[in-house]
Protein backbone atom coordinates (compact mmCIF):
# COMPACT_ATOMS: atom_id res chain seq x y z
CA UNK A 1 0.00 0.00 0.00
CA UNK A 2 3.09 2.60 0.75
CA UNK A 3 5.03 1.16 -2.06
CA UNK A 4 1.76 2.43 -3.96
CA UNK A 5 1.39 5.51 -2.55
CA UNK A 6 5.28 5.83 -3.04
CA UNK A 7 4.79 5.61 -6.57
CA UNK A 8 2.06 7.19 -7.28
CA UNK A 9 3.22 10.58 -5.90
CA UNK A 10 6.35 9.84 -7.42
CA UNK A 11 4.85 9.81 -11.07
CA UNK A 12 2.35 12.96 -9.83
CA UNK A 13 5.80 14.80 -8.98
CA UNK A 14 7.56 13.94 -12.18
CA UNK A 15 10.50 13.00 -10.22
CA UNK A 16 12.54 10.75 -12.75
CA UNK A 17 12.02 14.05 -15.23
CA UNK A 18 13.65 16.57 -12.98
CA UNK A 19 16.27 14.01 -12.49
CA UNK A 20 16.82 14.02 -16.12
CA UNK A 21 16.86 17.74 -15.99
CA UNK A 22 19.24 17.77 -13.62
CA UNK A 23 21.97 15.83 -15.23
CA UNK A 24 21.40 18.29 -18.32
CA UNK A 25 21.22 21.26 -16.38
CA UNK A 26 24.61 20.54 -14.58
CA UNK A 27 26.65 20.52 -18.05
CA UNK A 28 25.25 23.54 -18.68
CA UNK A 29 27.68 24.85 -16.52
CA UNK A 30 30.13 22.43 -16.89
CA UNK A 31 32.94 23.10 -18.94
CA UNK A 32 32.78 22.31 -22.87
CA UNK A 33 34.44 19.53 -24.23
CA UNK A 34 33.76 20.41 -27.68
CA UNK A 35 36.92 20.92 -29.84
CA UNK A 36 36.26 24.05 -32.10
CA UNK A 37 37.77 22.21 -35.19
CA UNK A 38 39.56 24.55 -37.76
CA UNK A 39 41.22 26.34 -35.37
CA UNK A 40 41.66 23.47 -32.60
CA UNK A 41 42.62 20.24 -33.69
CA UNK A 42 42.27 16.42 -32.18
CA UNK A 43 45.69 14.95 -30.84
CA UNK A 44 47.20 12.67 -33.61
CA UNK A 45 48.87 9.39 -32.60
CA UNK A 46 52.13 8.72 -34.65
CA UNK A 47 50.66 5.45 -35.98
CA UNK A 48 48.03 7.68 -37.96
CA UNK A 49 46.97 6.78 -41.64
CA UNK A 50 46.23 9.41 -43.57
CA UNK A 51 47.23 10.79 -47.23
CA UNK A 52 50.18 8.85 -48.23
CA UNK A 53 53.42 10.45 -49.68
CA UNK A 54 56.37 8.68 -50.78
CA UNK A 55 60.01 9.78 -48.85
CA UNK A 56 63.47 10.82 -50.09
CA UNK A 57 66.76 10.32 -48.60
CA UNK A 58 68.25 12.86 -46.51
CA UNK A 59 70.49 13.57 -49.99
CA UNK A 60 67.52 13.56 -52.21
CA UNK A 61 67.76 10.88 -53.62
CA UNK A 62 63.93 8.92 -53.76
CA UNK A 63 63.84 6.09 -51.49
CA UNK A 64 61.19 4.10 -53.10
CA UNK A 65 63.10 1.21 -55.35
CA UNK A 66 60.28 0.37 -57.25
CA UNK A 67 60.03 -3.71 -55.32
CA UNK A 68 56.39 -3.28 -56.36
CA UNK A 69 55.91 -5.10 -52.36
CA UNK A 70 53.10 -2.07 -51.72
CA UNK A 71 51.51 -2.84 -55.04
CA UNK A 72 51.00 -6.22 -54.73
CA UNK A 73 49.76 -6.27 -50.76
CA UNK A 74 46.94 -3.30 -51.44
CA UNK A 75 43.93 -5.18 -50.71
CA UNK A 76 42.00 -2.74 -52.92
CA UNK A 77 44.34 -2.52 -55.89
CA UNK A 78 44.65 1.28 -55.77
CA UNK A 79 48.48 1.50 -56.48
CA UNK A 80 49.96 0.64 -60.13
CA UNK A 81 53.71 1.09 -60.58
CA UNK A 82 55.31 1.13 -63.59
CA UNK A 83 59.38 0.84 -63.31
CA UNK A 84 62.36 1.53 -65.62
CA UNK A 85 66.27 1.35 -64.99
CA UNK A 86 67.28 5.10 -65.06
CA UNK A 87 69.99 6.34 -66.68
CA UNK A 88 72.58 5.70 -63.97
CA UNK A 89 71.34 2.37 -63.75
CA UNK A 90 69.28 1.89 -61.41
CA UNK A 91 65.86 0.83 -60.85
CA UNK A 92 63.50 3.30 -60.45
CA UNK A 93 59.68 3.83 -60.95
CA UNK A 94 58.55 5.67 -63.89
CA UNK A 95 55.11 5.86 -62.93
CA UNK A 96 53.89 5.43 -58.81
CA UNK A 97 49.68 6.15 -59.10
CA UNK A 98 47.43 5.68 -55.77
CA UNK A 99 43.76 5.75 -56.86
CA UNK A 100 42.37 7.66 -53.24
CA UNK A 101 38.45 6.52 -54.49
CA UNK A 102 40.04 2.96 -53.80
CA UNK A 103 42.53 3.26 -51.19
CA UNK A 104 40.60 1.62 -48.01
CA UNK A 105 43.61 3.51 -45.84
CA UNK A 106 44.33 0.16 -44.28
CA UNK A 107 48.29 0.89 -44.02
CA UNK A 108 49.67 -2.26 -44.97
CA UNK A 109 51.52 -0.57 -48.15
CA UNK A 110 53.74 1.32 -45.60
CA UNK A 111 53.95 -1.97 -43.49
CA UNK A 112 55.29 -3.83 -46.84
CA UNK A 113 57.44 -1.12 -47.72
CA UNK A 114 61.03 -2.23 -47.25
CA UNK A 115 62.55 1.13 -47.51
CA UNK A 116 60.09 3.28 -45.42
CA UNK A 117 58.92 4.90 -48.87
CA UNK A 118 55.61 4.82 -49.16
CA UNK A 119 54.04 6.14 -45.72
CA UNK A 120 50.83 7.45 -44.73
CA UNK A 121 51.33 11.15 -43.89
CA UNK A 122 48.75 12.41 -40.58
CA UNK A 123 47.88 14.88 -43.05
CA UNK A 124 43.99 14.57 -42.81
CA UNK A 125 42.48 17.58 -44.42
CA UNK A 126 42.45 17.47 -48.10
CA UNK A 127 40.07 17.22 -50.80
CA UNK A 128 39.98 17.00 -54.38
CA UNK A 129 38.45 20.02 -57.03
CA UNK A 130 38.88 18.70 -60.07
CA UNK A 131 38.07 15.08 -61.74
CA UNK A 132 41.13 12.82 -62.11
CA UNK A 133 42.51 14.86 -59.13
CA UNK A 134 42.03 11.54 -56.93
CA UNK A 135 44.81 9.82 -58.92
CA UNK A 136 48.16 10.92 -56.78
CA UNK A 137 50.83 10.95 -59.22
CA UNK A 138 54.50 9.78 -58.17
CA UNK A 139 55.10 14.11 -57.96
CA UNK A 140 52.70 14.52 -56.14
CA UNK A 141 52.84 12.06 -53.61
CA UNK A 142 57.13 13.14 -53.61
CA UNK A 143 55.99 16.18 -52.83
CA UNK A 144 53.91 15.53 -50.04
CA UNK A 145 56.56 14.04 -48.93
CA UNK A 146 59.09 16.74 -48.82
CA UNK A 147 56.32 18.97 -47.45
CA UNK A 148 55.92 16.94 -44.49
CA UNK A 149 59.29 15.34 -44.09
CA UNK A 150 60.15 16.54 -40.67
CA UNK A 151 56.78 15.19 -39.31
CA UNK A 152 57.05 11.66 -41.09
CA UNK A 153 60.33 11.10 -39.86
CA UNK A 154 59.36 12.07 -36.58
CA UNK A 155 56.12 10.01 -36.06
CA UNK A 156 58.28 6.91 -37.32
CA UNK A 157 61.03 7.63 -35.39
CA UNK A 158 58.27 7.59 -32.23
CA UNK A 159 56.82 4.45 -33.52
CA UNK A 160 59.97 2.27 -34.38
CA UNK A 161 60.18 0.08 -31.42
CA UNK A 162 56.85 -1.08 -31.93
CA UNK A 163 57.17 -2.38 -35.36
CA UNK B 1 -19.09 -0.64 -51.29
CA UNK B 2 -15.40 0.00 -52.01
CA UNK B 3 -12.96 -2.42 -51.05
CA UNK B 4 -11.10 -1.43 -48.11
CA UNK B 5 -7.36 -2.18 -48.38
CA UNK B 6 -4.30 -1.99 -46.45
CA UNK B 7 -2.24 1.00 -47.24
CA UNK B 8 1.45 0.45 -48.40
CA UNK B 9 4.36 2.65 -46.73
CA UNK B 10 7.54 1.96 -48.26
CA UNK B 11 10.13 2.84 -44.82
CA UNK B 12 12.95 3.93 -45.81
CA UNK B 13 15.62 3.18 -47.39
CA UNK B 14 16.78 6.83 -47.06
CA UNK B 15 13.98 7.36 -43.94
CA UNK B 16 16.70 8.68 -40.83
CA UNK B 17 15.26 6.32 -38.65
CA UNK B 18 16.13 3.15 -40.58
CA UNK B 19 19.63 3.01 -39.89
CA UNK B 20 21.28 3.02 -43.23
CA UNK B 21 19.44 1.42 -46.17
CA UNK B 22 16.94 -0.77 -44.61
CA UNK B 23 13.66 -0.49 -47.32
CA UNK B 24 10.72 -1.56 -44.84
CA UNK B 25 7.78 -2.30 -47.03
CA UNK B 26 5.22 -1.81 -44.12
CA UNK B 27 1.70 -2.97 -44.58
CA UNK B 28 -0.65 -0.63 -42.73
CA UNK B 29 -4.10 -1.10 -41.54
CA UNK B 30 -5.06 2.22 -40.26
CA UNK B 31 -1.94 3.17 -38.38
CA UNK B 32 -0.88 -0.89 -36.95
CA UNK B 33 1.33 -2.78 -38.90
CA UNK B 34 -0.26 -5.93 -40.71
CA UNK B 35 2.87 -6.87 -42.35
CA UNK B 36 6.61 -5.77 -42.60
CA UNK B 37 9.16 -6.51 -45.33
CA UNK B 38 12.41 -5.55 -45.34
CA UNK B 39 14.16 -5.64 -48.31
CA UNK B 40 17.68 -6.05 -48.08
CA UNK B 41 21.11 -5.79 -50.33
CA UNK B 42 21.11 -2.10 -50.89
CA UNK B 43 24.70 -2.07 -49.08
CA UNK B 44 25.72 -5.29 -51.00
CA UNK B 45 29.37 -5.19 -51.55
CA UNK B 46 30.56 -8.51 -52.18
CA UNK B 47 32.91 -9.07 -49.27
CA UNK B 48 32.97 -12.93 -49.03
CA UNK B 49 33.64 -12.79 -52.84
CA UNK B 50 36.06 -9.99 -52.59
CA UNK B 51 37.83 -12.82 -50.01
CA UNK B 52 38.13 -15.37 -52.06
CA UNK B 53 40.43 -13.26 -54.97
CA UNK B 54 43.05 -12.41 -52.04
CA UNK B 55 45.65 -13.43 -49.74
CA UNK B 56 43.93 -14.41 -46.30
CA UNK B 57 45.46 -10.99 -44.70
CA UNK B 58 44.30 -8.77 -47.09
CA UNK B 59 40.70 -9.36 -46.10
CA UNK B 60 41.20 -7.78 -42.57
CA UNK B 61 40.64 -4.25 -43.68
CA UNK B 62 37.31 -5.81 -45.42
CA UNK B 63 36.19 -7.54 -42.00
CA UNK B 64 36.08 -3.91 -40.24
CA UNK B 65 34.16 -3.16 -42.62
CA UNK B 66 31.05 -5.26 -42.36
CA UNK B 67 29.40 -4.01 -38.75
CA UNK B 68 31.14 -0.99 -39.19
CA UNK B 69 30.02 -0.23 -35.63
CA UNK B 70 32.36 -3.13 -34.23
CA UNK B 71 35.35 -3.47 -36.25
CA UNK B 72 37.72 -4.96 -34.19
CA UNK B 73 35.16 -8.09 -33.46
CA UNK B 74 34.42 -8.56 -36.91
CA UNK B 75 38.74 -8.74 -37.61
CA UNK B 76 39.02 -11.54 -34.46
CA UNK B 77 36.31 -13.29 -35.67
CA UNK B 78 38.07 -13.92 -39.29
CA UNK B 79 41.59 -13.89 -37.78
CA UNK B 80 40.54 -16.34 -35.06
CA UNK B 81 39.25 -18.52 -38.61
CA UNK B 82 42.67 -18.41 -39.86
CA UNK B 83 44.05 -19.24 -36.84
CA UNK B 84 42.14 -21.92 -36.36
CA UNK B 85 42.82 -23.27 -40.18
CA UNK B 86 46.50 -23.01 -39.79
CA UNK B 87 46.81 -24.52 -36.32
CA UNK B 88 48.15 -21.50 -34.18
CA UNK B 89 48.18 -19.67 -31.26
CA UNK B 90 48.89 -15.96 -30.67
CA UNK B 91 50.83 -14.60 -27.74
CA UNK B 92 48.95 -14.68 -24.39
CA UNK B 93 49.74 -10.81 -24.00
CA UNK B 94 47.97 -10.73 -27.62
CA UNK B 95 45.02 -12.50 -26.24
CA UNK B 96 45.03 -9.89 -23.56
CA UNK B 97 45.10 -7.43 -25.74
CA UNK B 98 42.05 -8.81 -28.24
CA UNK B 99 39.57 -9.06 -24.93
CA UNK B 100 40.75 -5.65 -23.95
CA UNK B 101 39.73 -4.55 -27.54
CA UNK B 102 36.74 -6.18 -28.03
CA UNK B 103 34.87 -4.91 -24.96
CA UNK B 104 36.34 -1.10 -26.00
CA UNK B 105 34.43 -2.33 -29.35
CA UNK B 106 31.41 -3.36 -27.08
CA UNK B 107 31.36 -0.28 -25.10
CA UNK B 108 31.80 1.57 -28.55
CA UNK B 109 29.00 -0.10 -30.32
CA UNK B 110 26.66 -0.17 -27.36
CA UNK B 111 27.49 3.60 -27.12
CA UNK B 112 26.13 4.56 -30.46
CA UNK B 113 23.17 2.09 -30.00
CA UNK B 114 22.17 4.07 -27.07
CA UNK B 115 22.42 7.54 -28.51
CA UNK B 116 20.57 6.54 -31.68
CA UNK B 117 18.20 4.13 -30.32
CA UNK B 118 17.53 7.51 -28.17
CA UNK B 119 17.28 9.27 -30.80
CA UNK B 120 14.79 7.19 -32.99
CA UNK B 121 13.00 7.11 -29.84
CA UNK B 122 13.50 11.20 -29.29
CA UNK B 123 15.59 11.17 -26.52
CA UNK B 124 17.94 14.32 -28.55
CA UNK B 125 20.59 14.48 -25.58
CA UNK B 126 21.42 10.45 -25.26
CA UNK B 127 23.51 11.29 -28.43
CA UNK B 128 25.87 14.00 -27.54
CA UNK B 129 26.29 11.93 -23.91
CA UNK B 130 26.95 9.08 -25.94
CA UNK B 131 29.33 10.41 -28.87
CA UNK B 132 31.37 12.47 -25.49
CA UNK B 133 32.83 8.47 -24.75
CA UNK B 134 32.66 7.30 -28.27
CA UNK B 135 35.43 9.88 -28.67
CA UNK B 136 37.89 8.96 -26.03
CA UNK B 137 37.49 5.06 -26.67
CA UNK B 138 38.09 6.33 -30.40
CA UNK B 139 41.10 7.95 -29.32
CA UNK B 140 42.31 4.56 -27.87
CA UNK B 141 41.75 2.82 -31.30
CA UNK B 142 43.78 5.95 -32.95
CA UNK B 143 46.66 5.34 -30.47
CA UNK B 144 47.21 1.92 -31.51
CA UNK B 145 45.86 1.37 -34.44
CA UNK B 146 46.39 4.46 -36.87
CA UNK B 147 42.42 4.90 -37.68
CA UNK B 148 39.73 5.87 -35.74
CA UNK B 149 37.46 3.25 -36.66
CA UNK B 150 38.57 0.82 -39.51
CA UNK B 151 41.62 -0.35 -37.52
CA UNK B 152 42.95 -3.31 -39.36
CA UNK B 153 44.87 -4.21 -35.71
CA UNK B 154 44.29 -7.93 -35.20
CA UNK B 155 46.85 -10.56 -37.52
CA UNK B 156 46.71 -14.20 -37.73
CA UNK B 157 49.20 -14.93 -34.68
CA UNK B 158 48.55 -12.07 -32.96
CA UNK B 159 48.21 -8.02 -33.16
CA UNK B 160 49.99 -5.60 -35.13
CA UNK B 161 51.68 -3.64 -32.50
CA UNK B 162 51.90 -3.29 -28.49
CA UNK B 163 49.98 -0.86 -26.74
CA UNK B 164 51.84 2.99 -27.27
CA UNK B 165 53.85 3.94 -24.26
CA UNK B 166 52.31 7.72 -24.68
CA UNK B 167 49.08 8.84 -25.43
CA UNK B 168 48.68 11.60 -28.57
CA UNK B 169 48.20 14.87 -26.22
CA UNK B 170 46.52 18.17 -27.36
CA UNK B 171 49.10 20.87 -28.22
CA UNK B 172 49.03 23.07 -25.52
CA UNK B 173 48.43 26.56 -26.83
CA UNK B 174 45.94 29.32 -26.52
CA UNK B 175 43.39 29.43 -28.93
CA UNK B 176 40.04 31.76 -29.80
CA UNK B 177 37.94 28.99 -27.56
CA UNK B 178 40.31 27.63 -25.28
CA UNK B 179 43.09 29.07 -22.91
CA UNK B 180 46.33 26.88 -22.80
CA UNK B 181 44.95 25.18 -18.73
CA UNK B 182 41.81 24.09 -20.79
CA UNK B 183 44.70 22.36 -22.84
CA UNK B 184 46.04 20.85 -20.07
CA UNK B 185 43.15 19.57 -18.00
CA UNK B 186 42.55 17.46 -21.00
CA UNK B 187 45.77 16.48 -21.13
CA UNK B 188 45.55 15.26 -17.74
CA UNK B 189 44.35 12.24 -18.60
CA UNK B 190 47.01 11.60 -21.16
CA UNK B 191 50.07 12.36 -19.66
CA UNK B 192 51.09 8.78 -19.56
CA UNK B 193 50.11 5.36 -21.51
CA UNK B 194 47.26 3.84 -23.61
CA UNK B 195 46.52 2.00 -20.55
CA UNK B 196 47.03 4.77 -18.02
CA UNK B 197 44.51 6.38 -20.05
CA UNK B 198 42.15 3.37 -20.89
CA UNK B 199 42.18 3.22 -16.75
CA UNK B 200 40.95 6.86 -16.68
CA UNK B 201 38.21 5.86 -18.84
CA UNK B 202 37.01 3.21 -16.93
CA UNK B 203 37.11 4.85 -13.72
CA UNK B 204 34.91 7.90 -15.39
CA UNK B 205 32.75 5.37 -17.26
CA UNK B 206 30.15 3.92 -14.64
CA UNK B 207 29.17 7.75 -13.56
CA UNK B 208 28.55 8.01 -16.93
CA UNK B 209 26.45 4.96 -17.52
CA UNK B 210 24.47 6.31 -14.18
CA UNK B 211 23.76 9.36 -16.04
CA UNK B 212 22.41 7.46 -18.68
CA UNK B 213 20.34 5.51 -16.65
CA UNK B 214 18.93 8.78 -14.97
CA UNK B 215 18.10 10.06 -18.08
CA UNK B 216 16.29 6.91 -19.46
CA UNK B 217 15.56 3.71 -17.35
CA UNK B 218 12.86 5.61 -15.35
CA UNK B 219 11.68 8.11 -17.68
CA UNK B 220 8.10 7.87 -18.23
CA UNK B 221 8.52 8.30 -22.20
CA UNK B 222 11.35 5.97 -22.76
CA UNK B 223 9.28 3.50 -20.77
CA UNK B 224 5.45 3.89 -23.27
CA UNK B 225 8.00 3.73 -25.96
CA UNK B 226 9.98 0.43 -25.31
CA UNK B 227 8.19 -1.53 -22.29
CA UNK B 228 5.88 -4.35 -24.21
CA UNK B 229 6.88 -3.59 -27.63
CA UNK B 230 8.49 -6.35 -29.53
CA UNK B 231 8.01 -9.16 -27.24
CA UNK B 232 10.02 -12.08 -28.20
CA UNK B 233 9.67 -15.21 -26.44
CA UNK B 234 12.85 -17.29 -25.41
CA UNK B 235 11.70 -20.12 -26.77
CA UNK B 236 10.98 -18.41 -30.60
CA UNK B 237 14.46 -16.59 -29.38
CA UNK B 238 16.16 -19.67 -29.94
CA UNK B 239 14.34 -20.60 -32.95
CA UNK B 240 14.73 -17.20 -34.57
CA UNK B 241 18.55 -17.96 -34.41
CA UNK B 242 18.61 -14.78 -32.19
CA UNK B 243 22.24 -14.29 -30.29
CA UNK B 244 23.53 -11.32 -28.22
CA UNK B 245 21.41 -8.79 -26.16
CA UNK B 246 18.19 -10.16 -28.10
CA UNK B 247 18.67 -13.59 -26.83
CA UNK B 248 19.75 -12.55 -23.49
CA UNK B 249 17.15 -9.78 -23.68
CA UNK B 250 14.38 -13.00 -24.05
CA UNK B 251 15.87 -14.21 -20.64
CA UNK B 252 18.53 -16.96 -22.07
CA UNK B 253 21.56 -16.56 -21.01
CA UNK B 254 23.52 -17.09 -24.22
CA UNK B 255 27.18 -15.80 -24.23
CA UNK B 256 30.03 -17.07 -26.27
CA UNK B 257 32.27 -15.59 -24.05
CA UNK B 258 30.92 -18.07 -21.30
CA UNK B 259 29.74 -20.91 -23.16
CA UNK B 260 32.75 -21.28 -25.45
CA UNK B 261 35.38 -19.02 -23.92
CA UNK B 262 38.12 -17.39 -26.76
CA UNK B 263 40.68 -15.16 -26.45
CA UNK B 264 40.95 -14.15 -22.78
CA UNK B 265 37.42 -14.52 -21.61
CA UNK B 266 38.15 -17.96 -19.39
CA UNK B 267 40.84 -15.34 -17.54
CA UNK B 268 38.29 -12.92 -16.93
CA UNK B 269 35.30 -12.12 -14.28
CA UNK B 270 32.16 -10.90 -15.42
CA UNK B 271 28.33 -11.66 -15.09
CA UNK B 272 26.07 -11.92 -18.36
CA UNK B 273 23.01 -9.93 -17.92
CA UNK B 274 19.83 -11.25 -18.65
CA UNK B 275 15.93 -9.95 -19.19
CA UNK B 276 12.35 -11.19 -18.18
CA UNK B 277 10.21 -10.18 -21.08
CA UNK B 278 11.85 -9.77 -23.89
CA UNK B 279 10.56 -6.14 -25.17
CA UNK B 280 12.51 -3.42 -25.86
CA UNK B 281 13.11 -2.21 -22.62
CA UNK B 282 14.38 -5.08 -21.23
CA UNK B 283 17.27 -5.11 -24.16
CA UNK B 284 17.78 -1.80 -23.36
CA UNK B 285 18.89 -2.89 -19.59
CA UNK B 286 20.33 -5.81 -20.85
CA UNK B 287 22.81 -3.40 -23.09
CA UNK B 288 23.58 -1.26 -20.27
CA UNK B 289 24.48 -3.40 -17.45
CA UNK B 290 26.62 -5.08 -20.37
CA UNK B 291 28.07 -1.71 -20.62
CA UNK B 292 29.29 -2.10 -17.28
CA UNK B 293 30.16 -5.58 -17.43
CA UNK B 294 32.90 -4.87 -20.44
CA UNK B 295 33.93 -1.93 -18.13
CA UNK B 296 34.72 -4.67 -15.50
CA UNK B 297 36.61 -6.78 -18.07
CA UNK B 298 38.51 -3.84 -19.49
CA UNK B 299 40.10 -3.13 -15.98
CA UNK B 300 40.91 -6.26 -15.28
CA UNK B 301 42.69 -6.64 -18.74
CA UNK B 302 44.51 -3.06 -17.85
CA UNK B 303 45.42 -4.61 -14.77
CA UNK B 304 47.21 -7.46 -16.50
CA UNK B 305 48.73 -6.08 -19.49
CA UNK B 306 50.54 -3.75 -17.15
CA UNK B 307 52.21 -6.40 -15.12
CA UNK B 308 52.96 -8.86 -18.43
CA UNK B 309 55.30 -7.15 -20.80
CA UNK B 310 55.99 -10.20 -23.71
CA UNK B 311 55.29 -10.88 -27.42
CA UNK B 312 52.06 -9.79 -29.40
CA UNK B 313 52.88 -11.75 -32.50
CA UNK B 314 53.81 -15.10 -33.02
CA UNK B 315 57.75 -16.08 -33.58
CA UNK B 316 56.37 -17.40 -36.50
CA UNK B 317 57.73 -15.92 -39.27
CA UNK B 318 56.16 -18.15 -42.17
CA UNK B 319 53.11 -16.60 -40.88
CA UNK B 320 53.84 -13.31 -39.21
CA UNK B 321 56.49 -10.91 -40.70
CA UNK B 322 59.60 -10.24 -39.18
CA UNK B 323 59.93 -7.00 -37.10
CA UNK B 324 61.28 -4.05 -39.20
CA UNK B 325 64.59 -3.83 -37.82
CA UNK B 326 65.14 -7.35 -38.63
CA UNK B 327 64.14 -7.33 -41.82
CA UNK B 328 66.17 -4.85 -42.63
CA UNK B 329 69.63 -6.29 -41.41
CA UNK B 330 68.95 -10.12 -41.78
CA UNK B 331 68.53 -11.35 -45.87
CA UNK B 332 66.12 -14.58 -44.75
CA UNK B 333 64.13 -12.11 -42.71
CA UNK B 334 63.70 -9.85 -45.66
CA UNK B 335 62.98 -13.06 -47.73
CA UNK B 336 59.94 -13.63 -45.60
CA UNK B 337 59.06 -10.29 -45.40
CA UNK B 338 58.41 -10.34 -49.35
CA UNK B 339 57.36 -13.93 -49.52
CA UNK B 340 54.34 -12.62 -46.40
CA UNK B 341 53.28 -9.69 -48.48
CA UNK B 342 52.96 -11.01 -51.78
CA UNK B 343 52.25 -14.46 -51.41
CA UNK B 344 50.92 -14.68 -47.76
CA UNK B 345 50.75 -18.08 -46.74
CA UNK B 346 49.11 -21.54 -47.54
CA UNK B 347 46.96 -23.15 -44.80
CA UNK B 348 46.31 -26.88 -45.10
CA UNK B 349 43.16 -27.49 -46.90
CA UNK B 350 40.21 -27.98 -44.51
CA UNK B 351 37.51 -26.03 -43.22
CA UNK B 352 36.73 -24.32 -39.99
CA UNK B 353 33.88 -22.15 -38.38
CA UNK B 354 35.09 -19.76 -35.82
CA UNK B 355 32.55 -16.93 -33.75
CA UNK B 356 33.00 -14.63 -31.52
CA UNK B 357 30.45 -12.89 -29.03
CA UNK B 358 30.15 -9.61 -31.44
CA UNK B 359 28.52 -6.70 -29.01
CA UNK B 360 25.48 -7.57 -31.89
CA UNK B 361 25.44 -11.25 -31.08
CA UNK B 362 27.74 -14.34 -32.52
CA UNK B 363 29.64 -13.13 -35.41
CA UNK B 364 30.94 -16.15 -37.27
CA UNK B 365 33.95 -16.81 -40.42
CA UNK B 366 33.53 -19.85 -41.75
CA UNK B 367 36.47 -20.81 -43.88
CA UNK B 368 37.37 -23.71 -46.61
CA UNK B 369 41.13 -23.47 -47.85
CA UNK B 370 42.11 -26.01 -50.89
CA UNK B 371 45.54 -25.14 -49.28
CA UNK B 372 46.18 -22.14 -51.48
CA UNK B 373 47.42 -18.82 -50.72
CA UNK B 374 43.76 -17.18 -50.31
CA UNK B 375 40.48 -18.59 -49.07
CA UNK B 376 38.43 -21.17 -51.30
CA UNK B 377 35.02 -20.12 -49.74
CA UNK B 378 34.27 -17.05 -46.61
CA UNK B 379 31.09 -17.21 -45.26
CA UNK B 380 30.10 -14.52 -42.96
CA UNK B 381 27.32 -15.59 -39.92
CA UNK B 382 26.22 -11.96 -39.25
CA UNK B 383 23.74 -11.79 -36.83
CA UNK B 384 22.20 -8.75 -37.34
CA UNK B 385 20.29 -10.67 -40.82
CA UNK B 386 19.07 -13.72 -38.09
CA UNK B 387 17.61 -10.56 -36.45
CA UNK B 388 16.04 -8.29 -39.06
CA UNK B 389 14.54 -11.76 -40.16
CA UNK B 390 12.43 -11.73 -37.37
CA UNK B 391 11.15 -8.13 -38.14
CA UNK B 392 7.31 -9.21 -39.26
CA UNK B 393 7.10 -11.32 -36.21
CA UNK B 394 8.08 -8.28 -33.83
CA UNK B 395 6.58 -5.34 -35.61
CA UNK B 396 3.19 -6.98 -36.22
CA UNK B 397 0.58 -5.74 -34.52
CA UNK B 398 2.07 -2.44 -33.40
CA UNK B 399 1.81 0.89 -34.33
CA UNK B 400 3.59 2.81 -37.02
CA UNK B 401 5.57 4.40 -34.59
CA UNK B 402 6.95 1.43 -32.90
CA UNK B 403 8.87 0.09 -36.11
CA UNK B 404 11.56 2.88 -35.57
CA UNK B 405 11.86 1.44 -31.39
CA UNK B 406 12.34 -2.36 -32.49
CA UNK B 407 14.68 -1.00 -35.56
CA UNK B 408 16.64 0.39 -33.01
CA UNK B 409 16.38 -2.47 -30.63
CA UNK B 410 17.55 -4.96 -33.13
CA UNK B 411 20.61 -2.99 -33.10
CA UNK B 412 20.90 -3.59 -37.33
CA UNK B 413 23.95 -2.19 -39.11
CA UNK B 414 23.36 -2.62 -42.93
CA UNK B 415 27.33 -3.34 -43.63
CA UNK B 416 27.13 -7.08 -42.14
CA UNK B 417 23.14 -7.73 -43.05
CA UNK B 418 23.90 -7.12 -46.53
CA UNK B 419 27.75 -7.30 -46.51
Amino acid sequence: MLQTMRDYLRSLLLLELFQGLGVTGRYLFKTKFTVQYPEEKAPLSPRFRGLHALRRYENGEERCIACKLCEATCPALAITIEAEPRADGSRRTTRYDIDLFKCIFCGFCEESCPVDSIVETSCYEYCFEQRGEHIMTKERLLAIGDQYEAEIAAARAADAPYR
Amino acid sequence: MPEIRNYTLNFGPQHPAAHGVLRLVLELDGEVIARADPHIGLLHRGTEKLAETKPYNQSIGYMDRLDYMSMLCNEHGYVRAIEQLLGIEAPVRAQYIRTLFDEITRLLNHLLWLGTHGLDVGAMTMFLYCFREREDLMDCYEAVSGARMHAAYYRPGGVYRDLPEQMPRYPEQRSKWHSEADFKRRNEARQGSLLDFIEDFTNRFPGYVDEYETLLTDNRIWKQRTVGIGVVSPERALQLGFTGPMIRGSGFAWDLRKKQPYAAYDQVDFDIPVGQNGDCYDRYLVRVEEMRQSNRIIKQCVAWLRENPGPVMIDDHKIAPPPRAEMKADMEALIHHFKLFTQGYCPPAGEVYAAVEAPKGEFGVYLISDGANKPYRVKVRAPGFAHLSAMDEMARGHMLADVVAIIGTMDIVFGEIDR
